[in-house]
Order: structure tokens, then C-alpha cells, then sequence
């Protein structure tokens, strides 16, 4: 601990003086947790082991196999609920006035605290098995990017109220309030059933297909029964020619991925709600089993990703993401960890936008400017290289193999080549920029096409890139430099004259110094004069 | 903004590196392609069999990476400049692939001087200025050991004294 410099404040919201808070243990449940979950994994990972043992006749085997199982999930069970023990009467806490501490560790006591007015996010997760407990997981990040190691504390595990209690304590800065007071600044979205329908669009119904396939197969193989299983698919479609089998297979599959995309769906998004509440904060609460509440200080809030999948887009709809400073890395590769509103209709997106940034119409609508025709070529060559690299192949088996391989290259082109024409096409119909307001907008991507409303005042760089190529075509690409989200934002080959007037007039005094008048320079190489 | 926008362009920053930027880079690139073509060359020598299929690519080898060392570092020497203004830090890079970028002084966080054991040979520095933004880091390549310090210096007081947090 630190001694704290100057005489102790007593403000409105504290438990006293200065950093003399009561130290606070976690939950004492967490041992009930940590005996269930040691014992899960004993089964989960017992089963499968005993049946390989066994050779997957569990009836056949001695009573003292049978027996390892339950023995071994008591030991870890205890174990669990000892170790637990152990970090339980060793972790304490406590909130004072400036600082929020946390005091851990099992041989080495780790101690961490953080100011509170750094505190930037509460986040509170609650998977199946603590919910059935009432305990939360709070998670307080200061939104700081340090390196070799973050800058949070994790209580794990609270009761929910203390949970609740330590969320309102920490976010609110607009001093203490009743729990009538907390919603009061109103709802912004909720769930509407109907949003269903885009959830087998996704490119998750793929993967979960895949999974619906292998999965059997992989549980078969525990059982040793990998063989019988492919025969008896087999069998069905003795009489069916193989085509159709195919097909089938397929047909089967995909309804098992779209099966699986909506159950994912409804546990991700059930009772979703997107509320903005006192103090300036954005609040997205939602989940089935687990639940998921995600707290964002709108001022570190530096704009939206509206964001359109292919089939979402095709459809009409578009998710809308958050584009603030210090959200976890982890959850950014997750994909869904700072998502404010999933896969809704377009027009539900666009308001959903408008209201969370608090401006009247959403920057992601605003027209575009397009980027000029050579950006077209450079997409098109891209696309067609990336699909002669396969056909290549495929041309060199068919000049050596001969017949098979030339009806399938000859199928192959005529199905890749119009494809990749069509994606680039649409890539360069994607690219846009504008500036809207306080904000600078960029679109890009065809299969996950992606507008950023970004905040003008929080880019906070600019870096220029033109290679030779674009340097001939006259284009270059710009990107704009920001705290937030991915750390930049990119607007892909914009024309040349006009993209650096653009991101000179986006962020005033900070590109014009640099600039100077003149005619493209053929020998980038000489300074000037 | 319409379609008859006014031509303009980024102007080179001001300063070059050090010229011993050049020597460096020629050393560094050398190296690089002493190291493949010793493995296999002493490959060659010592597989019979297999002796032109190996001594060729070394050949191969050895003559793209000279001729790297001779043209590239002279051409990177035109390419690579730096300035430091009141409000901003302005680096160019690259080649084949320019580069330029701008960071405002307010939003620098930490300014780095770093030297590796070649560099400190041709008596160079490289300084690396981050912001907030995991994209936005600048280096300053091959700068005179004494410069670099004085740079890290300077830009460590002007940001000290500026307010805010830099996101």
C-alpha cells in the first residue's frame, strides 16, 4: 500500500476516511464452485479415458475400474475445495475513497491497486455454475494499456449484490444514488425476437456444420466404434447414388450448423438490453446461461464499427460494435466481447448508432465519397492472382494426370474466376470515406464489411502509405491513428490529392504543415529544393 | 471537397539521418546474406552428390545480397527523414513502399532510445516514439548516437509538459 499524500477527503460516497475502507473477503462459495468444477473435469475427462481403457464396454470391466472414477473426482473435488480455501482466506479487498486495492496470491503475495478515477469499466460475468450459486465475476479495468501485464483486479467470485454494488460504486461519478434512479436514463435497444433470422446467416452456421460433422465421428472413435459408424451411414444410402449421398450429408450438416447457430444465438443474446445509465455510461447486459454485462464509460467512447457480414448484408442488417479505448484484447479477438447491438435490421442499426453517439442522424449513413476507378484495378488483379494460384494447380495435375483433372480445372475456373470478379467489384463498391459532423467515416471489406464512425478529435496520427503501384495510379491509403478499438483505422486507395485534403480538413493543424502544393512526384526519392 | 481538388503533396522532413546510416545498413545486409551462403556453401563443399545443386543457390544468393548492399542503402538514405516540429513528429520510410507518419506531441506517451550491438558500432541510435494507439508507434532509424539523446531528451520534456492522458 501506498501512503497517500495530503489530509484524508471524506466525500459523500465513502466508507471513511481516506483508503480506510473495510477489507472485504470474496465470496465464500467460491470453494462449493471450485469442488464442482475439479469434479466436472474429473468426469470429463475420466469417461473418455476409462472407455479407451475398457475398449468402450464399460460393463465388462473390473469394479475397481469403475470405481477409479467416482474416487478420483472426490480427491479433486477436495483438492479443489482446499486450494480454493487457501485463495479464499488470502484474497481481500476494498474500495476506499481514491484507490481500489486488491491483496492476493498463494505464495506470493501479489497486491494490486488502482485510482479510482482511472477506473474505467466493470464487467460482470456469470457462467451457468456461479449463477446457480448468485455469485458474479467483476472484473475493474482502468482502460490502460501497460505492457507484460494489465492493469485490472479480479473478484472472483462476489455474491450478485456486491457484485451490482461495486459496479454502481465505481462507475457512477455523479455521487451515490437510489436503485430507482439507475435506469433512469432509459433504454436504447432491446431485444427483438425477429433478429433470430440473420443468426444462420452468419459464418459460424459453417464452422458449427463442420463441428456437427467431425463431432460423431471424434466421440465414435472413443468408443472404438469410428468404423461401424461410417457403415451404417453407409448402409442408409446403400441404394442412392453417391451424388445424392453427398447432398444429403450436406443437407444434414448444414441443418445441424443452422440448428447450432440459433441455440448460440439465444445463449449469447437472451435478454439483451442496452441501456445508458447515470454518470455517462453505456451498459449491454445479455446472456442465457451465462450472463454477460458489459459497462462503457461513454467518455472513453471514441465511435461505432457498423459491421456487415455477407449474409447480414445481403439481407439488410449489421451489427454494431464499439469503438472505445482500453476493451480487452481478448474479447476484441472473441468477436462478440464489445458488441452493442448484434445482427439487426439496418435501419435498427443506423438509430442504435445515432443514439449512442448522441447525434441526430448516424455518421454510418452518411454519403460516401467514392475512391476512384484504379482502386477497382488493383482489387480486381488481387482477387483473380489469389484464384489462378488454385487453378494453377490444378491445370499443371490436368497436363500431367490428363482427363479427371482437366473437367475439374475447366469447372473450377468457371466457378472461381467469375467469384473472385464479383468480390473485387463489390470490395471496390464497399470503399468509401466522408467526414460527418465531428466524426470521419470509412468503409471497406466485401465479406465482412466494416463502416467506422471514428471520432475526429480521437484520432491521434496519421500514417501515409503508397507503394510503387498506387504511386503510379495516383491512390494512396490513409489511416487514421486512435487509442481506441484496433489502434487505426484505414481508408484504403483514395485518391491521392483528394485523401490528403481530406484527412488535413478531418483533423485540423495536425497533417497541413506537411503539406505542400505541387505536382505528383514522379521522383519521390528527391527532397525538395 | 469536389473532383478539381488542388494538387498537393507531403514534403520530405527536414533532416536526414547520419550518414554512417548507410554504412550500417550495407554491414547489416551483408550479414544477412553472409550467414545462408557460408551454410550453404560448406553444405556444397562437403555433400558431393548434391554440390551445384547447392553452390548455385548460394551463388544466387550471394549476388542478390550485394547487389541489395550496394543499391538499397543509398536509396533508403534518400527515403528515410525525420522532423520534429513544435506540435508533431514527422517520419518518412520505405522504398518501394513509402511511408509517412505524423504523431501530434500531445499524444506521445513514452519516447525509447534504443541501441543494438551493430548499431553501436557505426556509433548509431534508434528512436522509438509511441502514442496510445497500438498502430501508431514511430522509429527513427540510424540517427547519430548523440542526436538520438538529445532528441529523446527534448521530446520527453515536451511531452511532460503537456496535459491529458493522450487517448
Amino acid at each position: 500500500m501506498t501512503p497517500e499524500d495530503g489530509p484524508p477527503l471524506h466525500g459523500p460516497d465513502d466508507e471513511g476516511p481516506d483508503d480506510e475502507g473495510p477489507w472485504l473477503r470474496i465470496d465464500r462459495r467460491a470453494m462449493a464452485v471450485a469442488a464442482l468444477t475439479a469434479a466436472g473435469l474429473a468426469v470429463g475427462a475420466g469417461v473418455p479415458v476409462l472407455l479407451g481403457i475398457t475398449g468402450g464396454a464399460l460393463g465388462s470391466a473390473p469394479l475397481w475400474q469403475l470405481l477409479l472414477l467416482p474416487l478420483g473426482a472426490v480427491l479433486l473435488a477436495a483438492g479443489g475445495a482446499g486450494l480454493e480455501y487457501l485463495r479464499w482466506s488470502r484474497t481481500r479487498y476494498r474500495v476506499g475513497a481514491r484507490r481500489a486495492e486488491l491483496h492476493t496470491g498463494l505464495l506470493l503475495l501479489k497486491r494490486r491497486s488502482l485510482a479510482r478515477e482511472r477506473i474505467r469499466s466493470v464487467d460482470l460475468t456469470a457462467p451457468p455454475l456461479l449463477r446457480v450459486f448468485g455469485l458474479v465475476k467483476v472484473r475493474i479495468g482502468t482502460g490502460e494499456q501497460l505492457e507484460g501485464g494489465e492493469s485490472t483486479l479480479q473478484l472472483h467470485p462476489v455474491s450478485r449484490a456486491e457484485g451490482e454494488r461495486l459496479r454502481r460504486l465505481l462507475l457512477d461519478r455523479s455521487g451515490p444514488r437510489t436503485d430507482a434512479d439507475a435506469d433512469r436514463d432509459g433504454e436504447l435497444a432491446r431485444l427483438d425476437g425477429r433478429w433470430i433470422r440473420y443468426a444462420p446467416l452468419s459464418f459460424g452456421t459453417l464452422v458449427l456444420a463442420a463441428a456437427a460433422a467431425g463431432g460423431p465421428l471424434q466421440i465414435s472413435e472413443w468408443f472404438g466404434a469410428q468404423g461401424a459408424l461410417i457403415d451404417w451411414v453407409g448402409d442408409r444410402f446403400r441404394s442412392t447414388a453417391i451424388v445424392w449421398t453427398v447432398l444429403a450429408l450436406l443437407v444434414l450438416a448444414t441443418a445441424a450448423g443452422t440448428v447450432g447457430a440459433l441455440g448460440l444465438w439465444v445463449e449469447l443474446w437472451w435478454g439483451y438490453r442496452l441501456t445508458r445509465e447515470p454518470g455517462g455510461t453505456l451498459r449491454v447486459r445479455r446472456g442465457l446461461f451465462t450472463t454477460r454485462s458489459l459497462t462503457i464509460e461513454e467518455r472513453r467512447l471514441r465511435g461505432v464499427d457498423l459491421v456487415e457480414p455477407l449474409g447480414a448484408r445481403l439481407s439488410g442488417a449489421a451489427r454494431i460494435d464499439a469503438v472505445a479505448t482500453g476493451l480487452r484484447r481478448d474479447s476484441e479477438k472473441n468477436g462478440d466481447g464489445n458488441t452493442l447491438l448484434p445482427v439487426a435490421p439496418k435501419a435498427v442499426a443506423d438509430a442504435l448508432a445515432a443514439a449512442v453517439l448522441r447525434t441526430p442522424e448516424s455518421p454510418t449513413g452518411a454519403p460516401l465519397v467514392r475512391h476512384p476507378r484504379a482502386a477497382l484495378g488493383r482489387r480486381l488483379r488481387r482477387a483473380l492472382a489469389a484464384a489462378l494460384l488454385p487453378l494453377a494447380v490444378l491445370a499443371a495435375l490436368a497436363w500431367v494426370f490428363g482427363p479427371p483433372f482437366t473437367g475439374l480445372a475447366v469447372v473450377t475456373a468457371l466457378v472461381l474466376l467469375p467469384v473472385a470478379a464479383l468480390l473485387a467489384r463489390d470490395a471496390y463498391r464497399s470503399l468509401g470515406h466522408a467526414l460527418s459532423g465531428g466524426y470521419l467515416v470509412t468503409r471497406s471489406g466485401t465479406l465482412r464489411r466494416s463502416t467506422v464512425a471514428l471520432q475526429r478529435s480521437g484520432v491521434i496520427g496519421w500514417t501515409v502509405r503508397q507503394s510503387l503501384f498506387q504511386r503510379r495510379a495516383g491512390l494512396l491509403t490513409l489511416t487514421a491513428t486512435t487509442a481506441a478499438g484496433a489502434g487505426g483505422y484505414d481508408i484504403h486507395d483514395a485518391d491521392r490529392d483528394e485523401g490528403l485534403a481530406f484527412a488535413a480538413t478531418a483533423v485540423p493543424g495536425l497533417l497541413e504543415p506537411f503539406l505542400i502544393p505541387g505536382p505528383p512526384e514522379d521522383t519521390a526519392d528527391h527532397p525538395g529544393p | 471537397m469536389g473532383d478539381g481538388q488542388r494538387p498537393v503533396r507531403l514534403r520530405p522532413p527536414v533532416h536526414t539521418l547520419d550518414a554512417r546510416a548507410v554504412g550500417y545498413w550495407r554491414t547489416l545486409l551483408l550479414l544477412m546474406t553472409v550467414v545462408p551462403v557460408a551454410v550453404l556453401g560448406l553444405l556444397g563443399a562437403l555433400i558431393a552428390p548434391a554440390r551445384w545443386w547447392l553452390l548455385g543457390p548460394a551463388a544466387a544468393v550471394a549476388a542478390v545480397g550485394l547487389g541489395c548492399a550496394l543499391l538499397l542503402p543509398p536509396w533508403w538514405f534518400r527515403t528515410h527523414r525525420w522532423e520534429v516540429t513544435e506540435e508533431a513528429v514527422y517520419v518518412s520510410t520505405g522504398a518501394l513502399w513509402r511511408q509517412w507518419r505524423i504523431a501530434p506531441m500531445s499524444r506521445i506517451q513514452t519516447v525509447d532510445t534504443v541501441r543494438g550491438p551493430l548499431e553501436r558500432a557505426f556509433r548509431l541510435s534508434t528512436v522509438t516514439v509511441t502514442t496510445a494507439s497500438a498502430r501508431g508507434a514511430l522509429r527513427i532509424e540510424g540517427l547519430d548516437h548523440e542526436v538520438a539523446a538529445e532528441l529523446a531528451e527534448r521530446l520527453t520534456r515536451i511531452t511532460h509538459q503537456t496535459p491529458g492522458d493522450a487517448t
